[in-house]
C-alpha cells in the first residue's frame, strides 16, 4: 500500500443491527488505491462490496476503522466521487435530460449550456431521442445508461460503479465498457467497480479484489498487466487473459462453493 | 352485428345522456311537487330557477357568493402556506416531530369545526372568523400530508444529489418539495372542499352575508326555495374549485400522468 495512495481504506469494519441481531458486512478491510487505477471488487452476492462502496462514498459510517480520501478522512458525503449504485437513482418528476444534467444544475453551470452537455453525453451512451422522455417511460437498461451520462457530467475525479452494466445486453455492454476506458484513460479517472461478471472485471480493471463471503474481507488482490488500451472484444482472446482469469477463479470458486454448502 | 357496451360511449354521447338525465329528475321533481309532497317541504326547481334569478338579478347573489369564495380562497391559501411549512420543518426534524407527536395526534382527532365559536371570539362574526375557521381545517389536512410526503422521501434519492454538491436548499427544492408533490396535491384536493365547509359553517354561525348565511337566513323564513338556490350555488362554486386543483394538478405533475 503506497503511502501516495488517492483512497487508502485502513482496518475498516462495518456491521448493522437488525432488532437483537448484529450481522457483519465488512470485516477488516485494507487497501490502497492509486490515482488513475481502476479497480474492480468482485465476490460473492451479498458479500458488502456495496456497502464498501457506500463507505468510500461517505454514506455510511464505518463501525471500526477508516477511509481515507486524497489524505482526508472520509467523514461526511464525500463530494469528490461520483457514484452510480444500484439503484439508478433518478428522479421521476425529470425529464431523462434534466436529470443527466441534475449535477450541472446543482454546481449553477447556465442552463443552456448544462442542456447542450447533457444531449451530448446522452448521445455517447446511446440515448439520443429520448432526451424528453420521462424514467418511467425507459427500461431498465436505459435507466442504468442515463445513470452513468448523469454521473460523467458530474466531472468528479473519482467514480464509484456498483454493478454498472449488469442489466445491459452483451453488445451494449462492450460499447459501454468501451466508452467507460475511454473516458477514464482521457479524464484521468480513478474508478472503483463492483462486479459478478469476471470477465468484465479482467478486461476492465489493473487489479481485481476478490471478497471472501459475508463479512467481506480481500481474499485475493490480483494485478491485471494487460496492455492498455484494451480493446474490450478481443482482449479476452489473450493466453495472458486466460491466465489471470483461471488464478482469479481458482479463488473466488472457493467462495462460490463454500456459500453453496 | 355486436352490440357496444354502454360504456364505451362517446364522451359527448356521455354528456348528451347527463344531461337527459337532469332534465328528466327536474322535471319529476316539477310534477311531484305540490301532488306528490308539499311544495312546502321541496319547493320546485320553477320556484328555485326563479329565484336564483331575482338574486342574480339584484345583485344580492354575487355579493353572497362572492364573500364565500373569498373566505374559502383565502382561508385554502393561508392553510396551506402554514401548512406546507409546518410539514416540511417538521419532516426534516426528527427531534420536533418526536418531541410533538401526541400533541399532534390529539389536535388531529378534534373536530375542526368544534373551534367555530372560539374562532367568532377572537375575529369577530365579520369574514375573518370564516377565514381563520376554513384555514385551521385545511392547515392540518395539509401539514399532515406534506409531513408524510417529506418522511417518505426516498433517501437513496438524496445522497445521490448530496454526493453532486447539492446544498442543503438545493436537496430540499430538487428532492424533497418536488418527492412530496403527490402528497401535498392529493391533500390540497381534499382540503378545497374542506375549505368551503369551514367558510359556509362560519356563515352559518354567525355572519350576514356569504351563501352559508343565505342558507341559513332562508332556512329561518321557511324559504325552501331560497335554501334549494343557495345550496345549488355551493355545489357550483365546490365543482369550480375542484376543477381548478384538478387542471394545476395535471400541469405541475405531467411525468406521473405519462408513467401510467
Amino acid at each position: 500500500m503506497s503511502a501516495g495512495a488517492l483512497v487508502r481504506i485502513e482496518g475498516l469494519h462495518k456491521s448493522f443491527t437488525k432488532g437483537r441481531e448484529v450481522v457483519d458486512a465488512v470485516a477488516g478491510i485494507d487497501l490502497g488505491i492509486a490515482r488513475r487505477e481502476i479497480v474492480a471488487v468482485i465476490g460473492p452476492s451479498g458479500c458488502g462490496k456495496s456497502t464498501l462502496l457506500h463507505m468510500m462514498a461517505g454514506l455510511y459510517r464505518p463501525s471500526r476503522g477508516r477511509v481515507v480520501y486524497n489524505a482526508r478522512t472520509v467523514a461526511e458525503v464525500n463530494t469528490s466521487v461520483a457514484y452510480m449504485t444500484q439503484k439508478d437513482n433518478l428522479l421521476p418528476w425529470r425529464t431523462i435530460r434534466d436529470n443527466v444534467a441534475l449535477p450541472l444544475e446543482v454546481t449553477g453551470v447556465s442552463r443552456r449550456e448544462r442542456q447542450a452537455r447533457a444531449d451530448e453525453v446522452l448521445e455517447r451512451v446511446g440515448l439520443r431521442g429520448f432526451e424528453a422522455r420521462y424514467v418511467s417511460e425507459l427500461s431498465g437498461g436505459m435507466r442504468k445508461r442515463a445513470s452513468l451520462a448523469r454521473m460523467l457530467l458530474q466531472g468528479a475525479e473519482s467514480l464509484l460503479l456498483d454493478e454498472p452494466f449488469a442489466a445491459l445486453d452483451a453488445q451494449l455492454k462492450l460499447t459501454m465498457q468501451t466508452l467507460l476506458l475511454r473516458l477514464a484513460a482521457e479524464a484521468g479517472l480513478t474508478v472503483v467497480f463492483v462486479t459478478h461478471d469476471l470477465v468484465e472485471a479482467v478486461t476492465l480493471a489493473d487489479r481485481v479484489i476478490v471478497c471472501t463471503r459475508r463479512p467481506a474481507t480481500v481474499a485475493l488482490e490480483q494485478a491485471i498487466d494487460l496492455a492498455r488500451p484494451r480493446d474490450v472484444t478481443h482482449v479476452r482472446f489473450e493466453p495472458r487473459f486466460k491466465e489471470l482469469y483461471d488464478a482469479i477463479w481458482e479463488r473466488l470458486r472457493q467462495e462460490y462453493q463454500e456459500e453453496a454448502v | 352485428m355486436s352490440e357496444k357496451p354502454l360504456g364505451d360511449m362517446s364522451g359527448l354521447a356521455m354528456l348528451g345522456c347527463q344531461v337527459l338525465l337532469a332534465v328528466a329528475l327536474a322535471g319529476l321533481w316539477q310534477v311531484a311537487s305540490g301532488t306528490l309532497v308539499d311544495d312546502f317541504f321541496i319547493s320546485n326547481p320553477g320556484d328555485i330557477a326563479r329565484r336564483l334569478w331575482k338574486w342574480t338579478a339584484d345583485g344580492s347573489l354575487l355579493l353572497h357568493t362572492w364573500a364565500t369564495v373569498h373566505a374559502t380562497a383565502l382561508g385554502f391559501l393561508i392553510g396551506v402556506a402554514i401548512g406546507l411549512v409546518l410539514g416540511v420543518w417538521l419532516g426534516l426534524s426528527p427531534f420536533l416531530s418526536r418531541l410533538l407527536d401526541p400533541f399532534l395526534s390529539a389536535l388531529n382527532a378534534l373536530p375542526k369545526v368544534a373551534l367555530a365559536p372560539l374562532l367568532v371570539l377572537w375575529f369577530g362574526i365579520g369574514i375573518e372568523s370564516k377565514i381563520a375557521l376554513a384555514a385551521v381545517i385545511v392547515l392540518f389536512l395539509v401539514f399532515l400530508n406534506t409531513y408524510a410526503g417529506v418522511r417518505e422521501v426516498d433517501q437513496d434519492l438524496i445522497d445521490a444529489v448530496r454526493l453532486m454538491k447539492a446544498t442543503r436548499w438545493q436537496v430540499l427544492a430538487k428532492v424533497i418539495i418536488p418527492s412530496s408533490a403527490s402528497w401535498v396535491f392529493a391533500s390540497l384536493k381534499i382540503s378545497v372542499p374542506y375549505a368551503l365547509i369551514g367558510a359556509v359553517l362560519g356563515e352559518m354561525i354567525a355572519a350576514n352575508r356569504g351563501l352559508g348565511y343565505l342558507v341559513q337566513f332562508s332556512g329561518a323564513q321557511f324559504d325552501t326555495a331560497g335554501v334549494f338556490a343557495s345550496l345549488f350555488v355551493i355545489a357550483l362554486v365546490a365543482a369550480l374549485l375542484n376543477w381548478t386543483v384538478d387542471v394545476s394538478q395535471r400541469r405541475v405533475e405531467r411525468w406521473r400522468v405519462i408513467g401510467r
